[in-house]
């Protein structure tokens, strides 16, 4: 740590970048494609997939059109940052690594409590689900902890263990703050030091009017089902080595994925509509998930 | 005598499946020593956060000697039988005995050490334990709830040898994750494990833990004034979440008092899991919380609770922009939205949905005394806060938020009401609306989602029942006694848009079914059911008056001897009915004998007393009426023969038995009541 007080935003970064990439990590840039969630990451739903050892962290910046409040709520975001670890297979003392990275962060688990409280976890729109936990801080959901069991509608061996930290929560608990927007996101001592409202307040106000009230539901829709035909056409296909183009073709699954988002924000998506977009997704994912785990196998 | 104890030591169990746990553990455990025949004095199992044990007492050191005879071939069979006998037995020709021409083997076998016998329960019980969702970890293959990481597993102070993949076992275990030496402990049994527990800050029992954590809540309260918001259930998952108990009092804006009780009680119990607190002697919240920590710390929880109170502050913060927002819309207009809402997709959407709800209600309403126009009106309204925001945060809270909305667009109270309460009952512990508009609804709805899932032939088999399809007939039959409302069944099963056809009658034994299920939860006698349901009644509240009445008849000495005498009667008519057909007609009076006269004459009488007791049903008189019959009927077949030679004779006394038998089956029909 730089300077004395609690870590600020990008400090509590570079603290987890430091802790796991010392677990043997290798420490990724957030995927450069809108996702909804950390997990989405190509490095977790299909590296998770298949029998080799993968071990990796990084930030993803999540999209949730629906959670705009147009920056007028202190707690609730469109865009937030997730700080995701991957370890497969998980250690036997994943738990206690989890816990030792949370007092490198700042927490000193002997004044807080801390809890591990049931979760299942599940993702239907990449047939994935898990078994573990939300760790609580104080009462604050500050992590979710789960050991997979099946990503893409395939059985997860072995099995992968997964942190999502919400960085902006644990931040704020962090630094004592009541808004995400007053979260110190350098320094406060740094002659440049900037609030997290500062970076991104503005984000926040334009795209919840863009995604709530001026995206082009036409146009969303159309798109939805150029990504859908993408993906059944990439998956047909075979690179100059003779594999399936699996990479291309999941990053149209995650396009699809989020214009379904963009799609519900706008509330154009009636419930009896909602289950066949989200079997379409899965579908896909999990047509996906079959053909790494087929490369990986030949690969074997 | 020697003790066992097992420690099964994982990552966190969740609490809703510790109780389950611990007797499940028991029963494995009880079943395994019975089959391997090793008896014991005492034997209990604990479950808590991270550890499920078990504490045997008074366990032999091996298994009994047991002797075993084996049935082997004839005298003088062929030597190939023999041979074949002697290896599979595994004894020599000369250990033999021979009884009647038969040859037996005689084997003793040394009972097993119990060490050896409790490695195989113990390997066998961790494989084969049925939690109700199991997963594996790592590159293993082993299932448990969350990774089992090690098992304190000692006989007589001695280490059991058991041995599973991933696990280790010893005489180790571990106390609190953050209190104490947060090092390895050593026991070698029960005292020696439950002393170093409690210096590890891990209370063991459930039900210890429960008692600190009321006991030290309600103290909390008492010393500011406030009083604790009991609530078991919070309190039973609260207590598998933590291993060392410390309950906190946290302070809540005052403001926040502005939203509905509701909304903050779900909000704290739901999301947080805090207990509620009031100003002492008052029904009202008071601004402040218990939460229930794992863990001491230097500072007295300070810093604990004021993270809990901002949690709390930042969910409120939220319920109230819904709170807000959601009154800007009145309810009405939310009815459009309900198009895009599908309820099933064989049954249409929400909007449709209310509109039979709707029909429903206003067609019920007259029969239980409320005006049809405001049912129809709550009806119409009863889905609408589906599409709120709080309602969309909190689903728990539907109706319940509606009701809230209309009253604030200026509905009626009692149209409010309805709204607010036609999801009710909805379980054993709540109540029952009560008031007429809101029962016109809370039937309506009910009738609407059984007639509906019917219709489409998805009524609950077995332990299947996804619509809630027996809650929901459950529902309707505590609203139709509690209320004692008069109803026909399957006439409102006929009003539904669903008509009635074959699935509807499906749908009337399905009620008739459930009532059943509730009488006999009650203790009423199942034979005295069947008895009265055989009558074809569905107007429930009759139907459990007659019930009632029967059994109070059976369990006098008339009405005893009197279901004897039916019997006697009803057993000679099957009798005769067999050798041709029954004498059709009215019994006529006879001169002699006197008893078959009096017996006529006790029929006659009690004939006009029954029917005007029907009537009025008034089933204890119409039971009253019948004790008339029994002396008469005991005379009769005392003295008299059914069978006489002559067939005039025995014609009339036949009839005289089923104008007896006829008269009886109108209150139930007694060939059904047994014991």
């Amino acid at each position: 740590m730089t300077s004395a007080g609690p870590l600020s935003f990008q400090d509590l970064i570079l603290e987890l970048h430091r802790f796991w990439s010392a677990q043997g990590c290798v420490i990724l840039q957030p995927y450069d494609v809108e996702v909804g969630a950390g997990t989405l990451h190509p490095a977790t739903v299909l590296r998770a997939l298949g029998p080799k050892p993968w071990r990796a962290a990084y930030v993803q910046p999540s999209r949730r059109p629906s959670d705009g409040r147009f920056g007028e709520n202190p707690n609730r975001l469109r865009s937030f940052h997730q700080y995701q670890v991957i370890l497969k297979p998980n250690p036997p003392d994943m738990q206690a690594m989890y816990l030792a990275s949370l007092e490198a962060v700042g927490v000193d688990p002997t004044l807080h409590d801390i809890r591990f409280v049931e979760d299942d976890w599940e993702n239907p729109t990449v047939g994935a689900w898990g078994l573990g936990w939300e760790v609580w801080c104080d009462g604050m959901e500050i992590s979710q902890y789960t050991y997979f069991q099946q990503v893409g509608g395939l059985d997860v061996s072995p099995v992968a263990g997964e942190l999502t930290y919400g960085v902006e929560r644990l931040a704020l608990y962090i630094q004592g703050k009541d808004s995400i927007f007053d979260l110190a996101f350098n320094s406060p001592q740094s002659p440049d030091f900037m609030t997290y409202g500062q970076v991104y307040l503005e984000n926040e106000r334009q795209f919840s009017a863009f995604e709530q009230e001026a995206a082009d539901v036409v146009m969303l829709k159309r798109q939805f089902d150029d990504m859908v035909e993408t993906v059944n056409r990439l998956l047909a296909r075979s690179g100059r080595q003779g594999q399936a183009l699996v990479l291309p073709a999941y990053d149209h699954v995650l396009k699809a994925s989020h214009l379904f988002n963009l799609m519900d924000a706008r509330g154009s998506i009636a419930v009896a509509e909602r289950q066949s977009y989200i079997g379409r997704i899965r579908d896909l994912c999990k047509q996906c998930a079959e053909a790494w785990v087929a490369l990986e196998d030949r690969a074997a | 005598m020697p003790q066992f104890l097992l420690e099964l030591f994982s990552e966190e169990i969740p609490a809703r499946m510790q109780d389950g746990a611990a007797r499940d553990l028991a029963r494995l455990a009880r079943e395994a020593l019975a089959q391997a025949d090793l008896g014991f004095v005492d034997l209990r199992a604990y479950a808590g956060a991270r550890r499920l044990t078990l504490v045997v007492d008074g366990l032999p050191a091996a298994q009994p000697d047991r002797r075993e005879e084996r049935k082997g071939p004839r005298v003088g069979a062929p030597d190939a039988a023999m041979n074949g006998f002697l290896r599979s037995a595994g004894v020599a020709r000369e250990a033999l005995v021979e009884r009647d021409g038969v040859w037996f083997a005689v084997i003793d076998r040394a009972g097993r050490p119990t060490v050896d016998i409790l490695a195989a329960i113990v390997e066998n019980l961790v494989a084969r334990f049925p939690w109700p969702k199991s997963m594996t970890w790592g590159s293993g293959t082993l299932r448990w709830v969350r990774p089992l990481h090690s098992a304190l597993c000692v006989f007589d102070r001695q280490v059991v040898p058991a041995r599973i993949a991933g696990v280790r076992f010893g005489d180790l275990s571990e106390g609190h994750r953050f209190l104490g030496a947060r090092r390895p402990f050593r026991a070698r049994d029960f005292d020696e494990y439950r002393e170093a527990l409690a210096g590890h800050f891990v209370m063991l029992d459930a039900q210890a833990r429960r008692q600190r954590i009321v006991e030290r809540a309600r103290d909390l309260c008492a010393a500011r004034g406030l009083e604790l918001v009991e609530d078991p259930g919070l309190l039973d998952e609260v207590a598998g979440m933590v291993e060392w108990p410390v309950p906190l009092l946290g302070d809540m804006d005052p403001r926040f008092l502005q939203l509905p009780p509701e909304v903050i009680r779900t909000s704290m119990r739901t999301h947080q899991r805090y207990f509620a607190v009031r100003e002492a002697g008052s029904l009202a919240l008071a601004p402040h919380f218990v939460c229930v920590a794992n863990i001491e710390t230097a500072d007295g929880g300070a810093l604990i609770t004021a993270g809990n109170a901002r949690v709390l502050a930042a969910r409120l913060d939220d319920a109230r922009f819904f709170w807000d927002a959601d009154r800007k819309i009145p309810l009405d207009q939310r009815l459009e939205a309900l198009r895009g809402v599908t309820f099933h997709a064989d049954l249409g959407t929400m909007h449709a949905r209310v509109g039979r709800i709707e029909a429903l209600a206003r067609a019920i309403a007259p029969a239980v005394g409320a005006d049809p126009a405001l049912a129809a009106r709550a009806a119409r309204l009863a889905k609408a806060d589906l599409g709120t925001g709080l309602v969309g945060e909190f689903p728990e809270l539907q109706g319940v938020m509606g009701g809230y909305y209309a009253a604030l667009q200026g509905e009626s109270a009692e149209v409010a009401a309805a709204v607010r309460d036609h999801y009710r009952p909805q379980g054993p512990g709540d109540a029952a609306p009560a008031a007429p508009v809101s029962i016109a609804v809370a039937l309506a709805d009910k009738f609407d989602t059984l007639a509906g899932f019917f219709s489409i032939d998805q009524a609950p088999t077995g332990s299947r029942d996804p619509f809630a399809l027996r809650r929901a007939a459950l529902g309707v039959i505590r609203i139709i006694l509690e209320n004692e409302l008069r109803l026909s069944v399957g006439d409102i099963i006929g009003r539904t848009a669903f008509g009635a056809d074959a699935a509807m009658a499906k749908l009337a034994g399905f009620f008739a079914d459930r009532l059943k299920v509730l009488l006999r939860d009650q203790g009423r006698r199942h034979d005295l059911l069947d008895a009265v349901f055989a009558l074809g009644d569905d107007d429930l509240v009759r139907l459990t008056a007659r019930i009632e009445a029967l059994g109070d008849f059976l369990a006098t000495d008339d009405g005893a001897n009197l279901l004897a005498g039916f019997r006697r009667a009803a057993n000679i008519l099957a009798a005769e009915a067999k050798k041709g057909p029954l004498p059709e007609g009215e019994p006529a009076r006879v001169a002699e004998p006197a008893e078959e006269a009096a017996l006529f004459d006790a029929l006659v009488a009690v004939r006009p007393r029954m029917d005007a007791a029907l009537a009025a049903e008034d089933f204890a008189a119409a039971m009253a009426a019948l004790a008339g019959l029994r002396a008469p009927v005991d005379a009769f077949f005392d003295k008299v023969l059914v069978n006489a030679d002559d067939e005039v004779v025995r014609a009339g006394r036949l009839r005289l038995l089923a104008g007896v038998r006829d008269e009886m089956r109108k209150v139930a029909d007694f060939s059904l009541v047994s014991g």
